[in-house]
């Protein structure tokens, strides 16, 4: 572990459990096949709501051009390399140094271009860079203080911009489903991906937001349908759920 | 392997073989997403103008509003024929009279004919110009080898040209050296029937009918073409091909006349005809790492059905269209999971159709008194029952559920 993590909002018990299984990130088959079968659905979301802020066509594959964006806890880049595809200029940073480098050797196979650093968002708001997109997808679950954490999301996004944020909400539901179901029983994630008490609920999310400065003007919950084995949007915020703020 | 120090050229997607299915994928794909794909198809054939060809397809109503979609039909319309109406019997070479067990008068929808027949030189000539047009990387090159990545396939052109792509889509035949590269088996078997096709001309119209008939040594169909012209396909046992192929012009058209009647007076031929054997061959699967099989390549039935072309247009709409949706959303164009729903989609309407084209020719192809009865009772019974050759006729077309492609409209 080389990770500098004073001064910041990482838990390092949380990204050592990370390191573990980034080198699978990409094998859509592999212990990350439920974040591949959710990807979809995520990346609809956004750009679909990014065509709507900035008046942009959806089915031209281009949606994105010329926006800023960076993904907060990139992981493998399962988000940045479509998003970067769509026309974004998109950074994503890790804390986790597999993870960014498992990201980095991907983009050059791919030829997908994408920046890539192991930083955590506080140290990118405290060297002044700003996007256009801030995402932070499956990440507020797993930082220590949720508080701060999202008060430097919100101070990254420049003006006019966009907050995306995603995580799971602190319901019975979500612990029937999310950590008993999906990491116990199916074994879709490795089992402790997920602790029940850091999840956070949509009010709590929307209220951190809000003392960041920034207003939530969606929300979407996301389900699981067992027969089509897809994942799609749904007004039910139980388990999955995703906010975008302005 | 890839030598090393030569960086690759980079393409979206790459089409091995550039015929009927290559292009029209190739075209299909150029409208996706905002045409931002680069859509690179490689054929040694295309160093040369198309051979002139006198094979023509009968395109189901789907077909045909796909060709349309795509800017293609109206170069091609000209010299097509619409299908009006078709008759299938079941008889016996020297039978004077033949009882119609089946008919098919129809269109599908308001004035919209349930297939239409077209050349396929003419469909070739007018997707290689809208290929050029809409901007197509058309190479005079063969696929030599590839190496599937992580995130990437690599693959050597004969001129030692390296190119990456997300996917490689199998357009090359049935024999499709793509497939075998890719290490695909299939299952194959012979018919001992090849496929006899010529173009004859007839003294009058044939107002837009085609015939069946399905005789004992296999299935001879005729398919109105423009003006006073059918073209015939015309599957017969191997054992008599030679002797059939080495007749010549006046005697090869008496044995057409005693399978085509005189209803349209004299008949002369057009062109000598061909022979090509007929195969039964099928992927077992669809799909491989970054690569996807599509048309013949997947799969070849018999010929009885008219329904080669047909299912490998199904194909290309439903491969092109998870492919525009993947682009629309910035997703890995090769993607494991888009490739097995496209292999889920096409497995069972293939399987389907070609157990019916198998079927079909086993049940006919003889002379078996007790199948001729069995027959003579299944095909009068469809005949009967209207709703059910509404969907005989429906099938050929496309439904609400269709790609956008099989219903004209554009991705």
């Amino acid at each position: 572990m080389t990770t500098e993590t004073q001064g910041t909002t990482i838990d390092p018990a949380e990204v050592a459990r990370f390191e573990k299984i980034a080198r699978t990130w990409w094998d859509a088959k592999g212990p990350m096949k439920t974040l591949h079968k959710f990807n979809p659905v995520r990346l609809a979301y956004i750009r679909d709501q990014v065509a709507d802020h900035w008046n942009r066509d959806t089915r031209d594959g281009n949606t994105l051009a010329g926006l800023s964006l960076v993904d907060v806890g990139c992981g493998g880049g399962l988000l940045c390399e479509p998003l970067a595809r769509l026309g974004a200029t998109v950074t994503g940073i890790d804390p986790a140094p597999t993870n960014v480098e498992v990201a980095k050797l991907h983009c050059a196979e791919s030829g997908v271009p994408v920046t890539y650093r192991q930083a955590t968002i506080e140290q990118l708001v405290a060297e002044g860079q700003s996007f256009d997109i801030v995402l932070a997808m499956e990440v507020v679950e797993h930082v220590a203080d949720v508080d701060a954490f999202v008060r430097a999301c919100t101070a990254a996004v420049k003006p006019g911009g966009l907050l995306f944020m995603a995580t799971l909400n602190r319901t019975m539901k979500a612990f029937a489903l999310a950590i008993v179901g999906a990491e116990y029983i199916l074994g879709w994630l490795p089992k402790g991906t997920h602790q029940w008490d850091k999840f956070v609920t949509p009010k709590e999310l929307a209220d951190a937001i809000a003392r960041g400065g920034l207003e939530v003007f969606d929300e979407k919950g996301v389900v699981y349908n067992p027969l089509s084995d897809k994942w799609s949007l749904s007004r039910d915020r139980d388990v999955n759920y995703m906010v975008v703020a302005k | 392997m890839i030598p090393p120090g030569q960086s690759p050229e980079r393409a979206a997607i790459v089409i091995g073989g550039g015929g009927l299915a290559g292009l029209t994928l190739a075209l299909a794909l150029r409208q996706a997403a905002g045409g931002r794909l680069k859509v690179v198809v490689c054929d040694p054939a295309f160093a040369t103008p198309p051979r002139p060809d006198d094979r023509a397809f009968a395109l189901a109503a789907g077909g045909k509003r796909m060709f349309e979609a795509l800017g293609v039909w109206d170069r091609v319309a000209p010299q097509a024929e619409p299908i009006r109406d078709m008759v299938i019997t079941d008889s016996r070479l020297n039978d004077p009279v033949r009882p119609v067990f089946l008919t098919f008068a129809g269109e599908v929808d308001d004035g919209e004919p349930f297939a239409s027949m077209a050349p396929q030189g003419a469909l070739i000539r007018a997707l290689r110009e809208e290929a050029e047009r809409v901007g197509v990387d058309m190479r005079a090159v063969a696929i030599k080898d590839f190496v599937t990545g992580p995130a990437r396939i690599t693959i050597t052109l004969s001129d030692d040209t390296l190119m990456d792509a997300q996917l490689l889509c199998a357009c090359d035949g049935g024999p499709s050296p793509i497939r075998r590269m890719a290490k695909i088996d299939v299952v194959r078997w012979s018919y001992d029937q090849s496929g006899i096709v010529t173009t004859i001309a007839h003294e009058r119209p044939h107002h837009g009918r085609a015939e069946e008939h399905f005789l004992p040594s296999g299935p001879f169909a005729t398919l109105p073409l423009p003006g006073n012209e059918s073209s015939i396909v015309w599957s017969e046992r191997n054992e008599n091909i030679d002797a059939l192929l080495s007749l010549d012009d006046e005697d090869l058209l008496a044995e057409i006349e005693k399978r085509f009647g005189l209803k349209l007076g004299r008949l002369t031929m057009k062109a000598r005809p061909k022979a090509w054997p007929l195969n039964f061959q099928m992927a077992r699967r669809f799909v491989a790492p970054r690569v996807a099989l599509v048309g013949d390549s997947a799969h070849v039935i018999h010929p009885i059905a008219g329904q080669g072309l047909n299912l490998g247009l199904e194909d290309i709409a439903v491969l092109a269209e998870l492919i525009a949706e993947q682009a629309a959303l910035g997703l890995d164009l090769g993607d494991i999971d888009m490739l097995e729903t496209y292999e889920r989609a096409r497995r069972t309407p293939t399987v389907a159709m070609a157990a019916v084209t198998d079927g079909l020719n086993r049940l006919f192809s003889n002379d078996n008194p007790a199948l001729r009865a069995l027959r003579d009772f299944g095909l009068g019974l469809v005949d009967r029952l209207p709703s059910l050759k509404n969907r005989f006729i429906q099938e050929a077309a496309a439904s609400a559920q269709s790609p956008r492609l099989l219903r004209g409209l554009p991705l």
